[in-house]
C-alpha cells in the first residue's frame, strides 16, 4: 500500500507528463501483479462498491477527532477533497505499522466486508487508520469514496502498460476497456499478447479529435477530406457481437439499458459489429432518413433516469447517428481508410433503414469557401460545427492530431455579473472559483448560470481576493458577492428550463472574458437570454 | 473606552495614542515585526525590537526609529508598552499594552515551535489577547521541524544526483534564513535571489550569523549553479530569471503546502508544508497560556476559529484587518531587484 500511496502522491504532485509515466512505469515493473491489475482497474473507475457512504466516513472522522460538524465542513471546503480532509484530521499515527500489506489485501476486504454490519465495517476502518501514515489514509479514504480522478489520463497509463509489457498500446487500450473484474482477472488475462480470454462487450478505444488550428484551408486539398456535422450528443459504440447488442458511452459505460430504443434495430443488425456514432434524442418529424436531432437538453431528461415514460419515447426517441465502423464480421477494421470503412458503413446503414439508426451525412462542397458558408448554417441544422476526416486515415486509438479535427462553431456569449462564489476542489482548493452568474431583470438580478472555467490562475487569485473582501452573506460554502465583476460568457447551446429561476439552461457555459471595462448595470438582461433562445431553437420549432 | 480599538488605520492605543501594525501612516506606530503586511511605509515613528530595524530600514528607508529588547518596557502617555518573542521571523515580537491594570497583548504573527533563530515564543498572560489566526484550522497541524529539514535535504540530494538545480521557493524574510542551516548541511553550494540576499545581507550586518551564500548575479553560470541550491521568493517562480537554472525543480515552502491542492496549483514539484505560523494545536495552547477572558481573532480563519473558541467557552470575536495580504507586494520587491 505505501508504494501505491507513493504512487498517487508522485502523480498527484507532478506537473511533467514525463515523470508520470516514469512513475507508473517504475511501479508497474516492481508492483505485485494483483496490485497491478487492481491499479489499471482502479484508475479506469473500476472500483469495488463502496463499503460505506462518505457520510459514515466523515462522522466516524468527527467522532475520533472530537471536533463539531460545522467544524469539519469548514475544512472539508478548505481541502476540497472529503478523502484528504480525513487523512488530514485524524490524529498523526504514532507507530506506523511495518508489516506491509498491499493494495490487493485492502480492496480484497472491502468486497468481503461489504455486507458485513456497520460495525464490522466501523472496526476495520479504525484498524486501518491507527496503522497508516497520512499518505496511506488519504489513499485507503479515497479508494472508499470513489472517484479516483488524481491526474493520470488513460492514455498515460496505456503508455506505461505497454512499454512495461512490450505490447502495442492500441492493444492495452483495447484490453482495458470494456467489461472485466479485477477481483477475478490476473494480469495475464488483462495484459499478455497471446491472452485469449475474449470478452464479447469490449469497445474500442474512441478516437478523439482536436480543434482545427488556424486555417482549415491549410489542411490541404479539400477533396483528400470528408467533411460532417458535429453533433452534440454523446459518443458512443454500438455493438452486435453473439447475437448480443451492447452500448458503450465514451466514458467507458456500458449504457445498453439506458437506451431502449436500440433493441429495436438489434436483429437487423449483422453480427460481429461495431459501430462509432453520437447517442442523440432525435425529432422524429424530420422525414425518412432525415438527421435532425434535438438539443441537448431533451437527452439530459434521459441520463441518470432508469425508467422512461412513454411519453419520452414517442416525443424525443434517443437516435444513433453512424459515423463510423470498426468491425465488422467480426473483423478489426479499424486500418482500413476512412473512405472504405465510410462507404460500408453507408451500404449497412441503408440496408437496415430504421428511424432510430441514421448515418452522419457528409457534405458536398468543392472548396474550402464553400465549406465556411455550409459551416454558418450550423445552428439551423442542431450542430455544433464541422468534423473534418482525412479521407485515407486510420481509426486511431485517442486524442491524435492530424486526421480528425472538429472545427466548432463560434459559442454564444452574454455579459452578466458575479453574485455568488464558492471555494473549488482539486488544485483550486481554498479559492473562490466557483461562480454564479445573473443578468438584469428590470431592476433585479436573476441567476442563469455557473461557470468554474476560463480564467487564468492570477485571474482566479485576483477574483477570490475580491470575494473574500466583499462578501455580504455566507450561506454554508457559498458567498453572496458584491454584484460587481462582469464576466462575459460563452456558451453552446440553451433550452428552455423550468428548474431554474430563469427559465433558461446553457450548454457549456464558461468565461470567456473578464469584462473589466463594463459596470455591472451594463449587463445582458433576462430579455436578451430569451431572444438568444428563440433564435436558437427557432430551428427545433416546426 | 477599551485599551486597544479596531480602527480603519488599524489597532489603535486610544489612551498611549500609538497604533500596532497600522496599515496607514500614523503618527506612532508600534511594529510587530517587518513582513510587508504589518510593517508599512508612511508613518512619523516606529517602535519596534532591535533585530527588526535593519530589515524596517531596507525596505521603508531612513525613518526614526526607536528600538527595544525583548521585555524592555517604554511608557507612552502612561501606557506601559513591552515586546516579548513571538517566534515567527528574526525580530518578531507580540506587543503588551499595559494601562490601569488591564493587559492586552497583540500577537502579531507568531509561532511556538522554537526553529532556533526567531527566538522561543513566550506566552504573555493578559486579559485580552489578539492572536492571528491564518492557520486556524484543525487540518493544519505542522509536522516537527527536524523531520520536515530532512524531506527537503533528501529532496535536495535526490536533484543533485540527477543533475538538477533545487530551487526552493521561501519567504525572502523568515522562511529563507530560517532553512539556510539545515541547506548548508548538505554541503552544496546556496545561491539567493536578489530580494532575499538583500534580506541575508541586512541581517549579517546587524550581527545575525547565518551560513555562507552567495547572490545570483548576471554573471553567475549555470556551471556555478547545477546541482546546487538556489532560494528565491515567490514572485521568482515561473520568471525568465529562474529559466537560466535549467534544468531544475521547483520545492514550495509554506504551510499552504500542507493541502494537496495548493501544491498542484503552484506548478511545485515539490511542497513541504514548512510554516512560520502556528498551527492549530499551536494557536490553541498559546491562547490558553495567555489565560486572556477575551480574544480577537484577525488574519486568516478567523470566523471559524472565534466560533469555535466561543464552543470551548472562551469569549471571542473576529476582527477584518488588513494583514495576511502581502503576496502582492513579494512580488513587486523581485521585479524591483532583478529585472536586471
Amino acid at each position: 500500500m505505501k508504494q501505491f500511496a507513493e504512487l498517487v502522491y508522485t502523480i498527484g504532485t507532478s506537473t511533467k507528463t514525463n515523470e508520470k509515466l516514469q512513475a507508473l512505469q517504475d511501479y508497474f515493473a516492481t508492483a505485485p501483479e494483483k496490485d497491478m491489475v487492481w491499479v489499471i482497474a482502479v484508475f479506469t473507475g473500476r472500483r469495488p462498491k463502496r463499503i460505506v457512504n462518505s457520510t459514515f466516513l466523515k462522522e466516524l472522522c468527527i467522532d475520533i477527532c472530537n471536533i463539531p460538524y460545522w467544524l469539519f465542513e469548514e475544512c472539508y471546503h478548505t481541502v476540497g477533497d472529503l478523502g484528504e480532509t480525513i487523512a488530514l484530521l485524524l490524529p498523526e499515527t504514532e507507530h506506523v505499522n511495518e508489516e506491509e500489506k498491499t493494495l490487493s489485501y485492502y480492496l480484497e476486504h472491502f468486497i468481503s466486508i461489504l455486507k458485513e454490519p456497520d460495525e464490522v465495517k466501523k472496526t476495520f476502518i479504525l484498524d486501518c487508520w491507527q496503522q497508516m501514515d497520512r499518505n496511506e489514509k488519504f489513499v485507503f479514504n479515497k479508494l472508499i469514496t470513489g472517484g479516483f480522478r488524481i491526474g493520470v489520463s488513460q492514455t498515460i497509463m496505456v503508455k506505461a502498460l505497454a512499454k512495461t509489457k512490450d505490447v502495442s498500446p492500441s492493444v492495452i487500450a483495447h484490453r482495458i476497456s470494456g467489461n472485466w473484474d479485477p477481483a477475478i482477472t490476473t494480469a495475464d488475462d488483462l495484459l499478455s499478447e497471446s491472452s485469449s480470454t475474449i470478452d464479447h462487450s469490449k469497445p474500442y478505444p474512441f478516437y478523439l479529435s482536436y480543434a482545427v488550428e488556424g486555417e482549415p484551408a491549410d489542411l490541404g486539398d479539400i477533396n483528400e477530406w470528408t467533411a460532417e456535422w458535429k453533433w452534440d450528443g454523446i459518443r458512443g459504440q454500438i455493438i452486435k457481437r453473439n447475437n448480443e447488442l451492447f452500448v458503450w458511452s465514451r466514458g467507458e459505460e456500458l449504457v445498453t439499458e439506458k437506451f431502449p430504443e436500440y433493441s429495436e434495430f438489434r436483429a437487423d443488425l449483422p453480427d460481429g459489429l461495431v459501430l462509432d456514432g453520437e447517442i442523440i434524442c432525435l425529432d422524429t418529424s424530420a422525414g425518412d432518413g432525415m438527421v435532425k436531432p434535438l438539443p441537448f437538453a431533451a437527452l439530459q431528461t434521459r441520463i441518470g433516469r432508469k425508467n422512461i415514460s412513454k411519453k419520452q419515447l414517442t416525443e424525443a426517441p434517443v437516435g444513433f447517428i453512424a459515423y463510423d465502423i470498426l468491425e465488422y464480421e467480426g473483423k478489426d477494421f479499424r486500418d482500413e481508410p476512412f473512405i472504405n470503412r465510410r462507404k460500408l458503413l453507408e451500404q449497412i446503414i441503408a440496408g437496415i433503414h430504421h428511424p432510430y439508426l441514421l448515418i452522419s451525412p457528409t457534405l458536398q462542397v468543392i472548396d474550402w469557401q464553400q465549406l465556411h458558408t455550409q459551416r454558418a448554417t450550423s445552428r439551423e441544422k442542431g450542430s455544433e460545427g464541422l468534423m473534418l476526416k482525412r479521407n485515407n486515415s486510420p481509426y486511431l486509438s485517442g486524442r491524435k492530431k492530424g486526421d480528425w479535427w472538429k472545427w466548432k462553431i463560434d459559442a454564444l456569449t452574454i455579459d452578466a455579473v458575479m453574485i455568488y462564489a464558492q471555494k473549488g476542489h482539486g488544485r483550486r482548493s481554498n479559492l473562490y472559483t466557483d461562480y454564479t452568474f445573473a443578468v438584469k431583470d428590470g431592476d433585479k438580478l436573476v441567476s442563469f448560470a455557473k461557470a468554474y472555467s476560463g480564467l487564468t490562475d492570477k485571474e482566479f487569485a485576483q477574483v477570490d481576493a475580491f470575494v473574500k473582501r466583499n462578501s455580504i452573506e455566507k450561506f454554508g460554502p457559498v458567498r453572496t458577492v458584491k454584484p460587481e465583476l462582469v464576466f462575459e460568457l460563452a456558451f453552446e447551446g440553451i433550452a428552455a428550463s423550468n428548474r431554474h429561476k430563469s427559465g433558461v439552461a446553457l450548454r457549456f457555459p464558461r468565461i470567456s472574458r473578464w469584462r473589466k471595462d463594463k459596470k455591472a448595470d451594463q449587463i445582458n438582461t433576462l430579455d436578451d437570454l430569451k431572444d438568444i433562445l428563440r433564435m436558437y431553437n427557432g430551428a427545433n420549432e416546426h | 473606552m477599551p485599551l486597544i480599538e479596531f480602527t480603519d488605520k488599524g489597532l489603535y492605543c486610544p489612551q498611549g495614542q500609538f497604533y500596532i501594525d497600522p496599515w496607514k501612516p500614523v503618527d506612532r506606530a508600534v511594529i510587530t515585526h517587518a513582513h510587508s503586511d504589518h510593517a508599512r511605509w508612511g508613518s512619523k515613528y516606529y517602535l519596534c525590537h532591535h533585530l527588526t530595524k535593519p530589515i524596517l530600514q531596507l525596505r521603508l528607508g531612513d525613518n526614526p526609529y526607536q528600538t527595544v529588547e525583548w521585555n524592555e518596557p517604554v511608557m507612552m502617555n502612561g501606557v506601559k508598552i513591552s515586546l516579548h518573542p513571538a517566534g515567527h521571523i528574526i525580530g518578531s515580537s507580540q506587543i503588551r499594552v499595559e494601562y490601569g491594570g488591564e493587559v492586552w497583548v497583540v500577537s502579531g504573527d507568531y509561532k511556538t515551535e522554537n526553529d532556533g533563530i526567531s527566538g522561543a515564543f513566550e506566552p504573555v498572560r493578559c486579559h485580552t489577547f489578539i492572536t492571528e489566526s491564518t492557520f486556524g484550522l484543525p487540518i493544519y497541524k505542522w509536522k516537527p521541524q527536524p523531520e520536515i529539514f530532512d524531506e527537503i535535504r533528501n529532496w535536495v540530494l535526490a536533484n543533485n544526483a540527477s543533475g538538477k538545480t533545487s530551487v526552493l521557493i521561501a519567504y525572502s524574510l523568515g522562511k529563507a534564513q530560517r532553512i539556510l542551516k539545515p541547506l548548508a548541511e548538505t554541503g552544496l553550494p546556496i545561491f539567493l535571489h536578489g530580494a532575499v540576499f538583500n534580506v541575508h545581507e541586512a541581517l549579517l550586518n546587524t550581527g545575525i550569523h547565518l551560513p555562507a551564500a552567495q547572490r545570483v548575479q548576471p554573471t553567475t553560470t549555470k556551471g556555478e549553479t547545477q546541482g546546487n541550491i538556489v532560494i528565491a521568493p515567490s514572485g521568482a517562480d515561473g520568471s525568465p530569471w529562474i529559466k537560466k537554472f535549467s534544468p531544475y525543480n521547483v520545492g514550495v515552502c509554506s504551510g499552504w503546502m500542507q493541502v494537496r491542492g495548493n501544491t498542484r496549483r503552484s506548478n511545485a514539484d515539490a511542497g513541504f508544508a514548512l510554516s512560520d505560523h502556528a498551527d492549530w494545536n499551536g494557536l490553541l495552547s498559546a491562547i490558553k497560556a495567555t489565560g486572556a477572558q477575551k480574544v480577537f481573532a484577525t488574519h486568516g480563519f478567523q470566523a471559524s476559529f472565534s466560533r469555535y473558541l466561543n464552543e470551548q467557552g472562551i469569549e471571542a470575536a473576529e476582527v477584518k484587518t488588513e494583514y495576511g495580504n502581502d503576496e502582492e507586494e513579494t512580488i513587486a520587491e523581485t521585479e524591483k531587484h532583478d529585472t536586471a
